[in-house]
This record gives C-alpha cells, structure tokens and sequence, in this order.
C-alpha cells in the first residue's frame, strides 16, 4: 500500500532561448536553492534524487554524476530516469515513487535543459528507427503537423482553432509569468500570418527550445505535514508508453496514451467527472494545435469537441477550467524540466503560491507530460489529501 | 587572477561529436530490405493469433506480444493518412549535413497492411495535398537495400 505523498517546494530558473551565463551545473543549482528556499529546507533535509533531461542534448552521459556540484547529491543517492518528452513528467512520478514507497521522506526532483548547446531537431529524431523511419521525421514537430491534418480532416478544426490555444498560453505567460521565455502578447491574426515551419503548423504555433531547470521537492505524508500546512498532495499518477513504430501512432486523431494515463491517475485520485472537478490544467501543449486535439483524450470535451471548447474561452484564465495559466510548454521549453514545470506550477496552484498566475480557489490541478513516440504522463494533485 | 571581474561575457566552448554508427537490422528488418533491393516487394509479417499485417514487419504484435513468422507481401499503393511539409533547418543525422528543405513525409497506410508507413511524398505545395489520397511506391532502378532509397519516394495516383 503506497503513502501519501505531498510537494511542498517548487522552484525554477528565469528561462531563456539561450543561457551562456551559466553551465548546466549552475543552472541546476538555481533550481534547487529556489524549490529548497521555497520549502523552507536545507540539502540536509533531502534523502534522495531524481533527475533527468534529454542526455543527447548536451552530449552528457551520466548526468547523474556529472550534475552533483549543482544537485547537491553529494553522498546521497541518485537516479536518472530519461524518457525523452516526458522525462520532466517520469523524473516527477519517479520522486513520487520514491517517497510513496516508504523508503525516503524527503525527494528532490530535477529536471533541466539547455536546449542551445546544440541542434536539438537533429537530436530529438535518433529517437526514431534508424532504418525505416529517421530519414523523413522532423524532430517532434513533424509528427504533430501531421497528426493535426488528421484531426482536422476528421472533425473540421481549423488552423484558427489552434491560434487561439496559442494565443491564450502566449499571453497568459506574458501577463502573468516572470519565469517564462516567451513573454510577448500577441493576437489571432498574428499567428495566422506567421511563417509555416511545418504544415499546418506556423511559427507561432510551435513551442521554442528554451535553457532552464525546474525542481521539485516530494515528501511523505508524516514529512509533507510538518513542512508545510498546505502540501500539493499526489492523488493520481498515469503513465501510457504506447507506440514503437512512430507511423503507427499518426493518423490516429487523437491521443490514445493520454486517454490511457488521463483514466488511470482519474481512476487512483476518485475523479468521475473531470471537467467539473478540476480547477486548472498545466498540460504539455507542445505545439498548439495539441491544446485542440487532445482535449478529448483527457475527458475536458466530447470526442471531436476541442474547437468547441477552445472556441467557448473556458480554458482562459477567468474561465470555469484555466489551461496553462504559466503560459505552458509554448512559452517555455526546456525539455527536460517542461514535464516538471507542469507537476510544479499545478502544485503551486493548489498550495496557492502561484501568485499573478493563480487560479482564485484551486484545490484540484491536472498536470500532464507528452513525448516520444506520442507517449503521455498524467498527474492530478490537489490540496485535499483524498475527493470524496 | 580576475577577482571582481565577474561581469565579463562567460566563453563556450565548441564539441563536434563525428561518431559513425551501424545499425544491425536483424532478421525482420534485413529480410524486408532484401525484398525491397531483389524482388521490388513490400514485405510485412502477419500475426498469427489476430492475423494483423505489420509493415514494416517486426518480431512481435505489439497486441498479441506472440513471435511473427510468416511474412507476406503487401501492395505498393496505398492511403495517405497524414502529412506535412517541413520547412525548416535542422541537421540531417543520417549525414550529419544540413537537411534539404522543403520535403513533405507521408504517413500511408498500404493496402494489405495493418500498420502505417513514414516516407516521402514528392508534392511539397500542401494545397495540392489531401488526407485520403490514393499514393503509389516509386521504386530506384539501383537498389542497395535502404528503405529510404529503393523506394525513392510516394507519388500521388492521379488517374483516380
């Protein structure tokens, strides 16, 4: 029987497009001192540590060892867990792992990118197959563009759906974000004239490759209870790996690993109904033409009813569900902490700390990662320690 | 030594990684390119507890999780179930050169298969593109036994 298991620190670096103030150590350590100063903890107080990015990156292999002058995991143990997209979200599950085992009290979760030391399309397409799929597959983005023309084929979204998705999240981490990349507002129209990188998907469509960290501190219950009054408690996890062969999971409109996540961390954390018993979403909308198609998947919407929703402004910030109030994954990338940032600034809504961002009266947030060969992580978190 | 001049613009350093890699393709993957090199066939290999056709062929059903062995031809058209055209710069790492752009990647679903494709399509404009289309396999006529090669690219059936 697992423990209950609360994040009582969050903490991240100011992201940038390109970080040559600081190595990736430094970077790290920015991370941990906010998410340990935020808990109100000292390294003292940690027991172990998971961390994880996309290793090919920065060409760094065993970071686990290589990231110790700025992880504090000094004489501690440590696991690197990389899963690609979703490693921000795995490392935050694995720290949940950690602590709900019984085994450590107090978990400290890193993830970090800096996504400028190199060509990071080039980077992301060795993960797919060498021999039948590498050739033709452009990154992350390709396989979006495509899965989108599904969509759109399929229920009559338009691009201008998407737009608004990029609208909201551009101008939520503008208005309220001081951490975020991307601060700029911006309007339909502008997306709509902006560059096509990939067809359908524009420029201002598209998520930027971003430098930063993000860390996040785990704790039992009997430990969550004595740091904090109000710990974002883990009520649900989900974890679907789908798909090998890449072609396999295009075409396909939807997303069938998110549907498959977004059902077991409902099913672990009491939610039957979840439009209207979760307060806000930090999704990873990694292009967002994602934040129309995938609204389904996780149950916000009827099968096809992404336009509908979008279109309806309920995912704005004021609305009755708020998507992204951090501006999310297209306002912010490093991919390696992207899932993280997620976990974090759900948990940060619901121990109401998110400040000009937060959702008034959050209790119960749906975090979610998305990577690989369209494989998705669900996490629901809130500040009751069960739903009845 | 440079006490106080923390303000000085930090340097990076360069790394160019030139690894070469070979990729063993096993018994399914080098089967399928034999196909493809001597015999101008698409091969896949058919399940035989729920009888679906996986192109290209592999060792498992990833529903069934039971051993595949009996391998199948199947056709060269099929449909278009997705695409797009990529339009920006990245480094191709099968060459480790800058990546011709425009190209358009094709997600098809051949006739006879169960399983989806990735190739090229040899139409960049996307207004002349649609979902649904019926595509045909170009093959080279000096074929080495890559996929990306023998079959040199998908063309849009015309006389539909």
């Amino acid at each position: 029987m697992k423990r209950p298991v609360g994040i009582v620190g969050v903490g991240q670096t100011h992201h940038k497009s390109k970080n040559t103030d600081c190595n990736g150590q430094e970077l790290i350590s920015i991370a941990v001192k906010r998410a340990l100063e935020n808990a109100e903890l000292t390294m003292a107080d940690i027991d172990a540590i998971v961390i994880g990015n996309m290793d090919h990156f920065e060409s760094i292999n065993y970071v686990d060892m290589w990231s110790v002058d700025g992880s504090g995991g000094f004489m501690k143990p440590i696991m690197k867990v990389t899963t690609g997209g979703t490693t921000g979200s795995a490392i935050g599950h694995a720290g949940f792992y950690h602590a709900a085992s019984g085994l450590f009290d107090t978990v400290l979760v890193i993830g970090w990118e800096q996504n400028s030391e190199s060509d990071t399309t080039a980077a992301i397409s060795t993960c797919f197959d060498p021999i039948t799929e590498r050739e033709y597959s452009a990154g992350a983005i390709g396989p979006l563009a495509a899965q989108y023309i599904a969509y759109m084929s399929k229920y009559g979204a338009t691009e201008e759906d998407a737009a608004l998705v990029s609208v909201r999240d551009h101008n939520n981490a503008a208005l309220y974000n001081d951490y975020a990349h991307l601060r700029q507002v911006i309007k339909v129209e502008d997306v709509m004239k902006s560059a096509y990188i990939s067809y359908p998907i524009k420029l201002l469509d598209i998520c930027p490759r971003t430098d930063g960290a993000c860390a996040v501190i785990f704790a039992s219950e009997r430990k969550a209870k004595k740091i904090t009054k109000r710990p974002a408690w883990i009520l649900g996890v989900g974890d679907c790996h789908i798909l090998v062969h890449l072609a396999d999971g295009i075409g396909l409109a939807s997303l069938p690993s998110l549907e498959i996540a977004a059902r077991q961390a409902y099913e672990m954390a009491g939610i039957t109904d979840p439009f209207n018993q979760i307060d806000v979403a930090e999704l990873y909308i990694p292009a967002s033409t994602a934040g129309v198609a995938w609204m389904e998947a996780l149950k916000l919407c009827e099968e096809g009813g992404g336009p509908r929703l979008v279109r309806s402004g309920v995912t704005n910030m004021g609305g009755k569900l708020p998507v992204n109030p951090s501006g999310g994954v297209l306002a912010t990338n490093p991919i390696g902490a992207t899932g993280l940032l997620r976990i974090g600034e759900a948990a940060l809504q619901v121990m109401g700390k998110a400040g000009k961002k937060q959702v008034a009266g959050a209790q119960v947030a749906v975090a979610t990662g998305f990577g690989g060969c369209f494989w998705s992580d669900v996490t629901v978190l809130s500040s009751l320690s069960r739903l009845d | 030594m440079e006490q106080g001049k923390e303000d000085l613009k930090p340097l990076s350093v360069a790394y160019i990684a030139d690894m070469t890699y070979k990729y063993h393709a096993g018994h399914y993957y080098s089967r399928f390119l034999r196909e493809l090199r001597d015999n101008r066939l698409i091969a896949g290999v058919k399940c035989p507890k729920c009888g679906k056709v996986y192109v290209p062929p592999r060792i498992v059903c990833r529903d069934c999780f039971v051993r595949m062995e009996e391998f199948v031809p199947v056709s060269q058209e099929g449909t278009l179930l997705a695409f797009t055209v990529t339009n920006f710069h990245y480094i191709d790492t099968t060459t480790g050169e800058p990546k011709k752009i425009p190209f358009t990647t094709a997600f098809i679903k051949l006739d006879g298969a169960d399983s989806n494709i990735v190739h090229r399509l040899d139409e960049t404009d996307e207004k002349k593109i649609k979902a649904g289309m019926r595509l045909r396999a170009v093959f080279s006529n000096n074929r080495t036994g890559d996929y990306f090669h023998d079959i040199d690219h998908f063309s849009i059936v015309k006389d539909m």
